[in-house]
């Protein structure tokens, strides 16, 4: 009814290449992102920035990362929270070090370390698929683990392996309150979301989603596997090692190797997987979905008058959490990204579906 | 507009449009393991002519289109194309030489649209890097739109505007099969290999291919080698048919020679001894 196309037609390429088509979708993704910018930051608690958006934000983009990798390459990583555990620590060596490096810069040092390590760990992808290819990931997943708990020059010979940043600043900017902090992130997530966007609605997209479909058929119209296959392993990891030196920096503040473990690699490839392979949209309403979760599920019994005990609900977190992905892979392994585009299609239509 | 009015000049289904040798093939031998899938086979493909390949199933059609696009190396044999001797290679380098083809089993991009697959076909032509991309501004979106309407121009051609946008996985098996030449096609090749492109259509399917088959043929003089077993088809459209059984060739030359040849008849029907 409000949500229509009609009378909207394309003259011209240009209009044909939109990221959003329909005036509708133009019109609500900029009062998201103003809502977003200028709103939230002056109306929320500084509890809600900083346990529910400034995570969601940085999952976000993780899960961005991933998501060009696993759902628009096709390559199944179970690295992901090693590669953002190299974001974090690149960064921060890189702060400790060099300590008049500007905050940004030391951001995206960190994702280029992740790039390169992302890239390294790539290789096997040129032999491996599938299953065998998420060992292999696995293994980075171990040895980084290892990595930055064993080795004390990474720590820079922190006694407790621990390691924590001071103030930040971005530019002279103080990166403190929450809204600072958040309104941080959000810049980020912003930028490496239209990136990203951009990658896959171009060549590169198409080769790395001609990889994951068909790759001796990629090969055959000149598509070098290895090219597509690191370029995806370069860039999911470069975003995914800047998604972790944010975590690090301005989620945590102080982080430990546990921070990146293979808990955070499940979680992000969970959300990606309920969210939706394969579209950036799915990878916000995935962090949301796994971000909300637990809150949603230790408030609403009390809402009903039953309160649960803090560990039955971290329990039955757990529960809930394994049966919606088993659910999802079954009804809808498109994840909530395809329930939301089949709504916009039923919106489009309605109430004459005809 | 100018390739066509040229064509037009030319006679259509006479010997003249038919050029010099462009892909010679000479004594190839191609083993898997014990199995000789080819042996000592020769034969030549000339510029701007439909080169079918016959022959009963497990003949080693495919793999010879294998050998020629790269995918498979042959043990012995050599293959020149257009005059030069080619060493061993990957497919997408024979790509980059202008040999495009389709697959027996449709080898399409399942989860994207008919308008990026065919995009895809283009790849090679497209010089915009990475951060190029990321920017989407400027050169690459100018790239993107010139490569777009050479795809509308193969969309236009191939009669398939309407499902432009359309996931190929939920397209019917007749219109996969027009995307996947489409793909080929945005390649502009020299060389269009094609296998079995009309399996498992009906008559009025196979009409629409032989149609498309033979305008490019005639518009753009793309070169084609062509396997298929709808022998009505092989023998009006092709100029010169081989054909192999068991990996070998037993028979070779225009499709009113082959038709008569006793060692093709034996093979189709079998002998008396």
């Amino acid at each position: 009814m409000f949500y229509r196309e009609n009378g909207q037609f394309k003259a011209s390429y240009v209009e044909d290449q939109r990221i959003f088509k329909v005036q509708q979708d133009r019109v609500a993704i900029i009062a998201i992102v103003a809502i977003a910018a200028l709103l939230v930051p002056m109306l929320a608690s500084d509890y809600l920035l900083r346990a529910l958006l400034i995570p969601f934000l940085i999952l976000s983009l993780a899960a961005i990362g991933l998501n060009i990798l696993v759902g628009y390459c096709g390559q199944i990583s179970l690295g992901t929270g090693a590669f953002m555990a190299v974001g974090a620590y690149a960064a921060w060596n890189l702060g400790v070090r060099v300590p008049e490096t500007p905050l940004l810069l030391q951001i995206l040092a960190g994702g280029a370390c992740a790039t390169a390590i992302g890239v390294l760990f790539g290789i096997p992808s040129l032999r491996l698929r599938g299953l065998y290819l998420a060992v292999s990931t696995l293994a980075a997943q171990f040895f980084l683990d290892w990595a930055f708990l064993r080795i004390p020059a990474l720590t820079n010979y922190s006694t407790s392996g621990s390691v924590s940043v001071g103030s930040l600043s971005f530019f002279g900017l103080p990166v403190e309150s929450a809204a600072q902090k958040y309104l941080f992130c959000l810049g980020f997530v912003v930028v490496f979301a239209v990136i990203a966007k951009n990658l896959v609605r171009s060549g590169t997209g198409r080769q790395w989603m001609a990889i994951r479909d068909m790759d001796i058929a990629a090969g055959v119209i000149g598509i070098r596997p290895a090219y597509a296959k690191l370029t995806a392993f370069a860039v999911s990891s470069f975003i995914v090692g800047v998604a972790g030196a944010l975590w690090g920096f301005v989620h945590l503040g102080a982080w430990e190797p546990l921070a990146f473990g293979l808990d955070r690699s499940f979680q992000l490839l969970f959300m990606i997987i309920i969210g939706g392979l394969g579209s950036i949209a799915g990878s916000f309403f995935g962090a949301a979905f796994i971000v909300l979760l637990p809150i949603v599920l230790t408030n609403v019994p009390e809402l009903f008058g039953l309160p649960l005990s803090v560990d039955t609900a971290a329990h039955l977190e757990h529960v809930v959490f394994g049966a919606l992905i088993v659910i999802f892979l079954i009804a809808e392994p498109h994840g909530l990204a395809r329930l939301w585009s089949i709504g916009r299609e039923k919106l489009r239509l309605w109430p004459f579906p005809y | 507009m100018n390739d066509m009015t040229q064509t037009l000049e030319t006679p259509v289904a006479g010997r003249e449009r038919i050029g010099g040798v462009i892909l010679d093939l000479q004594n190839i031998s191609l083993r898997f393991g014990g199995v000789k899938a080819l042996t000592d086979i020769s034969f030549d493909v000339r510029e701007h002519e439909i080169r079918s390949i016959i022959g009963p199933n497990g003949a080693g059609k495919s793999s010879m289109l294998n050998v020629i696009n790269g995918v498979y190396h042959p043990q012995e044999g050599r293959i020149l194309f257009r005059g030069a001797l080619r060493e061993k290679m990957e497919p997408q380098v024979a790509a980059a030489q202008g040999i495009a083809r389709t697959f027996q089993n449709i080898a399409l991009f399942k989860g994207m649209t008919v308008l990026d697959n065919i995009m895809t076909g283009r790849n090679l032509k497209m010089k915009c890097n990475l951060f190029q991309h990321a920017l989407f501004w400027g050169a690459a979106q100018k790239e993107e739109i010139a490569h777009r309407i050479k795809v509308e121009e193969v969309i236009d051609f191939l009669e398939i505007q309407s499902i432009r946008n359309t996931p190929v996985g939920r397209l019917p098996y007749g219109l996969q099969k027009r995307v996947e030449l489409g793909r080929a096609l945005a390649a502009e090749p020299e060389l269009l290999l094609l296998d079995e492109p009309m399996a498992g259509m009906n008559v009025e399917e196979k009409q629409d291919m032989c149609r498309f088959i033979l305008d490019v043929n005639d518009e753009y003089g793309t070169t084609i080698v062509l396997i298929e077993h709808d022998m009505g088809v092989v023998m009006d459209i092709s100029d010169r048919v081989v054909v192999l059984d068991y990996g070998k060739k037993i028979g070779d030359g225009a499709p009113d020679e082959v038709k008569n040849n006793p060692d093709v008849i034996a093979a189709y029907l079998g002998t008396s001894h």
